[in-house]
């Protein structure tokens, strides 16, 4: 009906810079950039499915560490030389570990733990160390801190031999390789810490 | 002298803005206990934050500490819970997640909590099959 058209007029967007510099601000403050980091372990199914495959393992295989209460620690039920939790007791830890899960025997015995010819996929058959179980005992009372510690070393330990591993057979570091011949290196070492139920070793400690 | 040209600050601002929305993880409780988490060499980074959840243990935090003394609390949510309660909280994280097998419980403990508490916390896990577990910790050189 109108003959000249009506022009809308531009909406005016002077604002949106302060709009968003609000919004913006407001991300900036409820970020949290901090990466979280942890150590990665894998609980055992629960223990109805498992009775049927408990199995007696040989005492040879088996590397004890037991945590005290008081932060201490004993490797290989040497109960007579309770270790504290320094960083240099630490790494004799990773050392004792690192030669067990390679073959050698365990600190107070002749007797190596067993290990198995695999036919490993992509490498032929190899020497595993299948057999073995590191295996960490807690009392109720351990400190969170000396449990982190001893974890972290034996962790360390499994990650060490895999780096090393890794590089002779591929002459690269375990993190680069790819999936199947990550799983390849896993299998010759794969990592095996049982925990188990917490025991009260006060009496142990007590002598 | 001719004026700046802001026509673009807007985008500008906007690419900032959607970058920092895309970072973003809201912290969502609003911490009751107090903790110091310990230090390792071996650690994983946490990806994939929807698949996680978080169990905090330690002794509750200074304005708290009238009200419920220093004894080691776990925390799960908003409020503290019981042992027991973990099992309902872990069945809860797992309705929200697009895959359940991947759910990763990442328990933030003080270094000077006692093992009973976590050892219960890690039975309670087993049980409601949540077995991919997390000791939050950061780095040391």
């Amino acid at each position: 009906m109108a003959k000249k058209k009506k022009k809308v007029p531009g909406l005016n967007g002077s604002s949106m810079a302060d709009i968003s510099f609000t919004l913006l601000i407001f991300f900036l403050i409820t970020t949290s950039m901090d990466t979280d980091k942890g150590l990665v372990r894998r609980l055992p199914p629960p223990p109805e499915n498992q009775e049927k495959n408990m199995v007696q393992i040989n005492e040879r295989n088996i590397f004890t560490v037991s945590i005290a209460a008081s932060g201490k620690f004993v490797v290989c039920g040497d109960y007579a030389h309770p270790v504290e939790n320094t960083p240099a007791e630490l790494q004799r830890l990773r050392e004792q570990a690192k030669d067990f899960i390679k073959g050698m025997p365990r600190p107070n015995s002749s007797e190596p733990p067993e290990r198995s010819m695999v036919n490993v996929p992509g490498l032929g058959p190899t020497l595993c160390s299948d057999k073995h179980v590191i295996s960490l005992q807690t009392d109720r009372g351990t400190p969170y801190s000396t449990y982190f510690a001893v974890q972290n070393e034996l962790v360390a330990a499994y990650n060490e031999l895999r780096d090393k591993e890794s590089k002779e057979r591929f002459g690269r570091p375990y993190a680069s390789l790819n999936e199947d011949n990550q799983a390849a290196i896993r299998e010759i070492y794969p990592q095996k810490i049982s925990e188990a139920e917490p025991i009260d070793y006060s009496q142990k400690f007590a002598q | 002298m001719p004026e700046l040209n802001t026509s673009s600050l807007p985008d500008l601002i906007f690419s900032i803005l959607f970058f920092f929305m895309m970072v973003t993880t809201m912290r969502e409780v609003t911490l009751k206990v107090k903790f110091t988490i310990p230090q390792g060499t071996e650690l994983e980074k946490l990806e994939h934050k929807s698949d996680v959840s978080f169990i905090y243990v330690g002794p509750p935090t200074d304005a708290l500490r009238g009200q419920f003394g220093t004894g080691t609390r776990i925390q799960l949510n908003d409020r503290y819970a019981d042992t027991r309660e973990v099992m309902d909280f872990i069945a809860q994280e797992r309705q929200g997640m697009t895959d359940q097998t991947k759910q990763v419980v990442s328990i933030k403990a003080d270094v000077n909590t006692q093992m009973g508490v976590i050892t219960d916390i890690k039975e309670v896990l087993r049980k409601s099959y949540a077995l991919k577990l997390n000791y939050s910790a950061s780095q040391r050189n």
